[in-house]
Formats: structure tokens, sequence, C-alpha cells
């Protein structure tokens, strides 16, 4: 057993008595790394693991302040989702469009991540640009599921939730637009916790749908959650849309009693499409917040049948624009030598982007369009409207929405790769909280006969993740 | 047959802040390319841009000048195309919410009435950078990037202009304005104005619009106008033979004093506008508004009158210095209490204009300062220096920069009063020109003005002329 198979909280403990250096835990992920690789079926969890830049990293730390002792996170290596900018560390996106793409800066969670004592360490892989729901569309290959290497981790942050789920990172940061933290942590069996919109700074984020995305941690244990949450939370004057609210000290809930808190059980959440596996486990975990006291409510979300066409519009509109920005003449990747401009443009992109990303940048384009504007862009933002004014209603009779986090458990590579719709709609549960802004995260609730993980989301009011907190670490506490 | 012209008017004026629209980003023109550059401006994947408040105040002052309703919400938005000078592929502008609406700048047109053109709207936007072709031949393109991100406001006007004249007097009007109230320097060779037109011919007592062309981005007003009349000429040669017209973007060739199409109406873009997601929505408080409203400048308008009024100034001096809020302000820090400001306006309008307009340079690049010119004055006041000798002095100060008194101090300029002095010269003067005494004697009355001019060139212009004049009577009419 390696130091990688710990957790933030233990190695934190570690760190602080000397017993352990920081870069004995990057040797033994990289250790750890080394041996998935020589695995007849490797997880593929990372882009980018470069030793040298993570010691150096490290070092900075460790000789910056001299005061690493006194920081949060006092020194353990946590994995980075491969669109989040770390400096002079590639940020591909998981995208042939930038494999040679370096960053010359830190996002402001990075930063934050720094300041409180995490060392970037390696880039995980991903859904290219985050888009996807298995993590299959990766310029640099699938990645597996720990708990069954047929199948997939989820997507589009299923290099972090397997890297943590197998051990080859201590934590990481995702992100999350429609279910990308969830989902994959759900399928992997890990805590994943997408925050409140504007609670963690989107700078230096690679945007997909600005209006949706969301950093945030995917770790072994609820408490890591807490923890790696409270390193990268605040008001950033970089990013318009950062909330300027306080950083509750979340890991003081992590344990804390919920006998006071209502949960709400969504109907629209339970019906048709709905794994008998996955329901059975969901409502042992409803079960098991019952028994810890919680008050217990049927809720209605009438509007929860809009939220798919919903988010496909407008997210893939706001990424038909982000992502025009990428055409291999400043940076990425130039695939041709011409002296015509729109040859140029069409050339670099249609090499440079996988199908699925085409899909969406299409898509977002027509909806855009001149005449399909109001029919599509437009209603959809009413739509959303309608969607988060239900979870503003839900709020008033209670406090955690409680809901399975997918349909059904993790599928086998290759089964969706043909029909995206199903995949989309696959993202059911997870796109309203994305629609309305809200905190919610997954909690690992159990196990299918099949062996895989179920996860129980449970979705909170605006900046109120503390009761998350709380409602998850009780689930962990059951489920162990 | 008779034919109306019916134009519009969109004009992109660059809002002189220090630093970019969205980023810190110094504004500064001429530097070595991309060197004020970062990642918002660049684009750079993950870069994310914050409204500089600068923009906005200085949107919000050209706003109330321009006459307009200040939107108390107001979005920014996408503006989707691509191009290399647009690193992002997009160009933060604003489209349903502008942050001014309808507003109006008076003017007089050619029958010497006052006409109201409306403005539709004057909203801000980032600008793009710029493209550098050929700089070796055959070469490859480059981009420049230092203007991305330089905030610009477009105004819109409704179609109210009626003749390529109104056209020229309503961009002076609005230059005038943004100048005099600080928002821009609108100055024309570093393209902080640039105007796109819209020009449509109907026949009179119609309706409905003719077809409308857009001629774009004309950096002077004089082609602007020779663009008009152009297109005038044009189309109605087109529609006179019975021929029709196509909705067309055209651009002026300078050369050939002609527009040329650049692209007919169904290539033009659909720029898939939609709100900024990165940006929330401005929310603009009345006191901010009041705030910009009670520190405003002065107008053109307002200034003009007042000159003529506390100046004492005719209405075409007023005109004149007022139609550069530089050399208005100029005027007005060079007469500060002194006693006779219409001299001084009079010296600025033929002295002053004419070193501008022979070293091709603007006001502020003049070596003679306000103050220097007041001391030029105090001198002439105060009996050193004669009027004569004080525009030798000017130019003196124009050519070295040096101050009025050291001129006259190095060159020995100082009027001569003594006069026992001048006594010395004119008794020679009328020595030496015994005929024309006795001509004057004999009722030759302008035989004296060449008696002291004689004195005067003697005395290389120094003898006080008031002094010679005396002097000389006396002694020839004893």
């Amino acid at each position: 057993m390696g130091l990688n198979d710990l957790s933030i909280e233990k190695l934190r403990d570690l760190l602080k008595k000397k017993e352990i250096s920081v870069m004995d835990i990057v040797r033994d992920i990289e250790a750890g790394i080394a041996q998935d690789d020589k695995h007849e079926l490797p997880l593929n969890a990372y882009i980018n693991f470069d030793i040298n830049r993570i010691k150096k990293e490290a070092g900075d730390l460790i000789g910056n302040s001299g005061k690493i002792e006194n920081t949060l996170l006092k020194g353990v290596p946590i994995a980075i989702k491969d669109l989040i900018n770390v400096i002079h560390t590639p940020t591909t996106c998981g995208s042939n469009i930038l494999k040679n793409y370096v960053s010359p800066y830190d996002a402001t969670a990075i930063t934050l991540l720094k300041k409180n004592g995490g060392v970037p360490s390696g880039k995980l892989n991903m859904d290219e640009f985050a888009m996807g729901s298995s993590n299959e569309n990766s310029y640099f290959g699938a990645v597996r599921n720990p708990h069954d290497r047929s199948k997939i981790p989820g997507g589009s942050s299923g290099g972090p939730a397997s890297a943590v789920a197998g051990n080859l990172a201590v934590a990481a940061l995702g992100t999350d637009t429609g279910g990308s933290i969830r989902q994959p942590a759900s399928m992997c069996g890990v805590f994943g916790i997408k925050p409140t919109y504007g609670r963690v700074s989107r700078y230096g984020l690679v945007a997909y749908a600005s209006s949706f995305d969301q950093i945030g941690p995917i770790t072994k244990t609820v408490m890591d959650g807490a923890l790696l949450l409270e390193a990268v939370s605040g008001y950033d004057p970089k990013d318009s849309t950062s909330a300027n609210v306080e950083t509750p000290v979340f890991s003081d809930y992590v344990g804390k009693s919920i006998g006071d808190l209502t949960i709400g059980i969504p109907d629209e959440y339970f019906g048709e499409g709905l794994d008998d596996e996955v329901r059975t486990i969901v409502e042992q975990g409803i079960s098991t917040l019952k028994e810890a006291g919680t008050g217990v409510k049927r809720i209605k979300l009438s509007y929860t049948k809009y939220a798919i066409a919903t988010y496909y519009i407008i997210a893939t509109a706001e990424a038909s624009s982000n992502l025009a920005r990428f055409d291999g003449i400043r940076y990425g990747t130039r695939y041709v030598k011409t002296e015509d401009l729109e040859t140029l443009y069409k050339e670099n992109r249609s090499i440079g982007f996988g199908d699925e990303v085409k899909r969406r940048i299409l898509l977002g384009t027509f909806t855009l369009s001149s005449g399909y504007y109001d029919a599509y862009y437009l209603k959809a933002q009413k739509a959303r409207t309608l969607i988060r004014e239900d979870f503003t209603q839900a709020f008033d009779e209670v406090d955690i929405i409680v809901t399975p986090v997918s349909p059904i458990p993790a599928w086998d590579l290759g089964q969706m790769v043909d029909d995206p719709l199903q995949m989309y709609l696959s993202d059911i549960y997870t796109v309203p909280v994305n629609l309305a802004g809200l905190p919610a995260a997954s909690v690992n609730c159990g196990k299918t006969s099949g062996g895989l993980p179920v996860g129980l989301q449970l979705i909170a009011n605006h900046f109120n993740e503390s009761d998350i907190f709380r409602t998850a670490s009780v689930v962990e506490g059951k489920v162990g | 047959m008779n034919y109306e012209t019916i134009i519009g008017l969109e004009i992109h004026v660059q809002l002189n802040t220090r630093s970019k629209t969205f980023c810190s980003c110094s504004t500064r023109y001429g530097e070595r390319p991309n060197s004020h550059t970062c990642p918002v401006c660049l684009g750079l994947p993950g870069a994310l841009p914050v409204l500089n408040e600068e923009v906005l105040r200085k949107g919000v002052t050209a706003g109330i000048a321009l006459g307009c309703d200040i939107a108390e919400n107001s979005v920014f938005a996408w503006k989707n195309y691509f191009y290399p000078d647009l690193p992002k592929a997009y160009q933060i502008s604003q489209f349903e919410f502008p942050l001014n609406k309808n507003g109006y700048v008076l003017i007089e047109d050619e029958n010497g009435r006052e006409k109201k053109i409306d403005l539709t709207r004057a909203h801000l936007e980032e600008d793009a950078g710029k493209l550098i072709h050929d700089e070796v031949p055959k070469g490859p393109s480059k981009v420049d990037y230092n203007r991305c991100g330089v905030p610009l406001l477009e105004i819109v006007t409704e179609p109210d202009i009626r003749t390529p004249e109104e056209a020229y007097r309503f961009l002076s009007a609005v230059k005038e304005i943004l100048q005099y109230t600080g928002v821009s320097e609108c100055n024309m060779e570093k393209g902080e104005l640039r105007v796109d037109v819209n020009i449509s011919i109907r026949q009179e007592g119609e309706e409905r619009f003719g077809v409308k062309q857009e001629i774009k981005n004309m950096n002077s007003f004089a082609n602007v106008k020779r663009a008009l009349e152009y297109e005038i000429k044009r189309q109605t040669k087109i529609l006179r033979s019975g021929g029709v017209l196509s909705q067309e973007t055209r651009l002026f060739n300078t050369n050939k004093n002609a527009t040329v199409s650049m692209r007919a109406k169904e290539e033009a873009h659909d720029y898939r506008y939609f709100p900024d997601p990165d940006l929330v929505p401005v929310v603009i408080k009345s006191d901010f508004i009041d705030e910009i409203r009670q520190k405003l400048p002065e107008l053109p308008e307002a200034r003009r009158a007042r000159f003529i009024a506390r100046y004492g100034l005719t209405a075409y001096d007023s005109e004149i210095l007022c139609s550069s809020y530089r050399i208005a302000n100029y005027f007005e820090e060079a007469c500060e209490n002194f006693s006779n400001p219409k001299k001084i306006a009079n010296w600025i309008l033929s002295e002053v204009m004419r070193v501008l307009k022979e070293e091709k340079i603007e006001i502020d690049q003049c070596k003679v300062t306000p103050q220097m010119l007041r001391e030029l004055f105090d001198l002439m006041e105060g009996g050193t220096i004669s009027g004569k000798i004080a525009k030798e002095v000017f130019d003196n100060m124009v050519s070295t920069g040096k101050s009025a008194a050291l001129i006259v101090e190095e060159k020995g300029l100082r009027q001569v009063s003594d006069r026992g002095e001048i006594d010395i010269v004119v008794n020679d003067v009328l020595i030496e020109n015994e005929k024309v005494v006795s001509d004057y004697r004999a009722g030759k009355k302008s035989a004296f003005g060449y008696l002291v001019g004689q004195v005067m060139k003697k005395t290389e212009g120094k003898a006080n002329p008031k002094l010679v004049n005396e002097m000389l009577k006396e002694k020839i009419e004893k």
C-alpha cells in the first residue's frame, strides 16, 4: 500500500508530523501510474504527468512560504483535469487542436490551491473540451473504470474520477457543466461536488459553456471534498461571475448532525428510465438519511422534462462561440499550409476537433442563427428561468433534494458512442442543477450486483454547500 | 424625375481610457507590436473579461453629451465572426440592450436652419487587432493585437441626413462634442474615428426607402463627403437608366475617388449575437449618472456663446476658436485676467493659427504655451516691446521655445523710451531728409509716416513709436 492510496486528511496529518515528504507522495503516485500503465487495460487517466514540473511546483511551495505546515493542504499533491490552466504545463482539453498548447498562466483556482498548500500534480484525461458523458471523446484515448475496466468511468471528468478511485491520484480538481463531476464520481464510487455557480473562479478554466461551468473537487472522502473545495473557493475580481461571498469552513460540517434538515424527493427523478438496481440503492440512501433524523417530503420539479433540451441548446450555443477561437492561428496546432484564410480555418478546425465537439458546435451555431434564435435560444432561456424557479419553490420547503445521479450505472465502453442522443438523455438528473446554478454532490451509496458503484445526488440551495457536506458524510458513514 | 438621398451614419470612436476595455493592458498607440497584450485581450483559453469602469464612465459621459437616454441595465453581447484580427472569434459588443439610446445632435443645414439629427444608439464595444500585410513582399501577413480590446463607442444615427454636406457637418459636430467632453481625441490619422455610411436614393415623395448601400471604414470626413457625392451620382444614374440597385457593402477608393463593391448582401455575416455569459449586466445607478452630469465639461455651443458674452469676441472669431477645444482652452489660459482678451484672440487667430498651418502641428505641440504667449503680451502692454517687435519675438519663440523675456534680453530688443536717445536719431533723420520735411510743411501730410519709418529703421524698430510720433511732430511743426 502506497501513500497514493491515502486521503488528503491522512496525508495532511503525516506531512504535519513530518513523517513523510511531499515528494514521497508524488513518487508513490508516479509508481502507481507506472504500474497501471503495465496493466493489460490501463486506466489511461492522465494526459500529462511531468515529474520534473511537479517537483518544481513542490519546491516552490516549500521554498516560498517556509510555512507549508500552516497551510490547509500542507503539500498534498492534487491532480488537475486538463482544461484548467497550470502555468508552464500543457492544457490540451483532451483535444488534438491543443495537444501542443502550454499555458502561460495559472487559473485562479490553481493560484488558490497553491496558496493553500496544494501541489498541482499532473493533468487528467477528459472528454474533449468537457463534452461527453463517458470519457470516450478524448483525443488521448478513452479512460477506463477501475471498478470494471470494460466499463466507462463516466464523463467528462472521467480522468479525475478514475484516477482518484484507482489511487492514481490523492484527489483531483474536475469541472462540471452538466454533470461532469457528479456523474463520473458516481460511476467510480468517489465523492464529487459541483459548487454553486460563482463559488469558485472560472478564470483560467477553458470555457465550454460559460454560464454553467464550475470547478470542483473529486475526492476519496467527503472530508477531502470539503478541504479541497475550501482551498479553491473565493471571490475573484478577474471573474465577473464570481460571487463575493465568504467561504465557510466546509470541513467543520463533515460529520455534523442532520436532524434539523428536511430532504425532498422529486417524483420526476424516479420515473421511467431509472434502472431498478439504481433505484433500490438510492432508496436505501434515502432511508439512511431518514434514520439519521431528517424529515422527508415528496416534491415536484415539474419542468424537469425540459431540462435536457434546454441544457443542450444553451450549452452548445455558448460552446459554439467559446470554441471559435481555436483556429490554429495564434496557438495550437496548424495542420495546413495555405494562402487562403477560409481553407486555413476549415482545415484546422476539421482536423483539430473530434466528432462530438463538431456536433455541438454545429448545433449551437444553428440555434443562434438568424431566424432560429427566438425559437431555440430565447425559448431555452425562458425554460431555464422556469427550471430555476422550480428549485426556488422546492427550497422553500426542503433543505436538500435527494436524487439519483445517473439513471444507469457505468456502461460498456463503446456501447453508446454511436447514439449521442441516448447519451445526452443519460444526463437528465444532473443538468437541471447546472441550469439553476445550484450546488450538488455525488456521494457513493452502494454497488450493483455487478460491483458497479452508484452515487446519491444531494442538491442544496445556492451557497449552501455546508448542508451537502453534513448530509453526504452521513451516507458515507453508512456505506463506508 | 427628382431623387431624394437618405443617409445614415455609424461612427466608431475610440474612448481615450488608459487601459483596455476588459483588461489592464495599456491603450498606447504606436508601440512595438503585441507589446500591450495579455491572456485576456489575446483571448487565450480560459481568460475572462472584466469591464473597466473608466470605459463605462466615458461611455455615459458621451451618452449625456449626445442627449441620449442612459440605460439603467445594459448588456454586452458576443458578435461572432472569424477573422485573424479577432482572437476570440467574437467581438464583445452590445446588441439588444445598448448603454445609450435615443440621442440627437444639432447642426445647421445648408439653408442655415437648425436641424436635429436623431441618434438610434451609442453603445460600447471592443476594437479588434490590426493586420499587417506585405511587410516583406509576398511574405506572411502578421497581426498586431495592441489595439485589440481598446474601447470603442459606436454611434448610430437615424436615416435623418439628406446631403453629403449635412453628413460632413454632423460628423464635425459629433467630433467637437466628443473632444470637448474629453472622451476621445478623435485623431483620425490614428484611426480613432472611423465612419460607415448607409445611403439610399428614392424618388421624391416616395414613402419607402430605396435599396441601401453601405460604405465602410472611412477615416476622413472629406472622404465621407466625396464617397457620398460619388454614390449619389452612381445610384441616380442607374435608376435613371431604368436599372435596379442591389444591396451591397462598398469601399471608398481614395485614389480613384470612387466606391467599389466589397460584398453583396447574400454574403453578409450572420453575427449570431447573444448575451455575453462572462459579463454580468451593467447596472447604472442614477447617482452615477448625476455625478457625471455635474462634472460634464462645457459643450461647444455653450462655450461659443460664453466667448461672445464674456470676451466680447465676434461670433465668427469665437466659432473658429471653439472649433477645437484645445485652441479654445489655449485662448482661455492665455487671457486669464488679461485686460484685452480680444487682442489675444486676434493674435491666436492670425499668428498662432499661421504657425500651426505652416508647421502642420496641433496646438499642444506648439512650443509657445499659453503662459508664454501671455508673457509676450505682458511685455507689449508694459511697453517693453512694440507690437512690431512682438511679432519678431513670437517667431523666435516658435522656433526656439525660449521665453519672450529671454529673447528680448538676448537680442537687445527692449523698446527705447529714452527721450534723449530718440532725440539724437530724430535730429539725424530730419537733417538727412530736409526735402521730405519741407514737403510736409508744404502740406504733404503723408510725408510724416515716412519720417517715422526712418526713425524706426535707424533704431531697428526698438524706438517707442508713440514717443517718436510725439517728438517728430513737436520738431517739424515748430
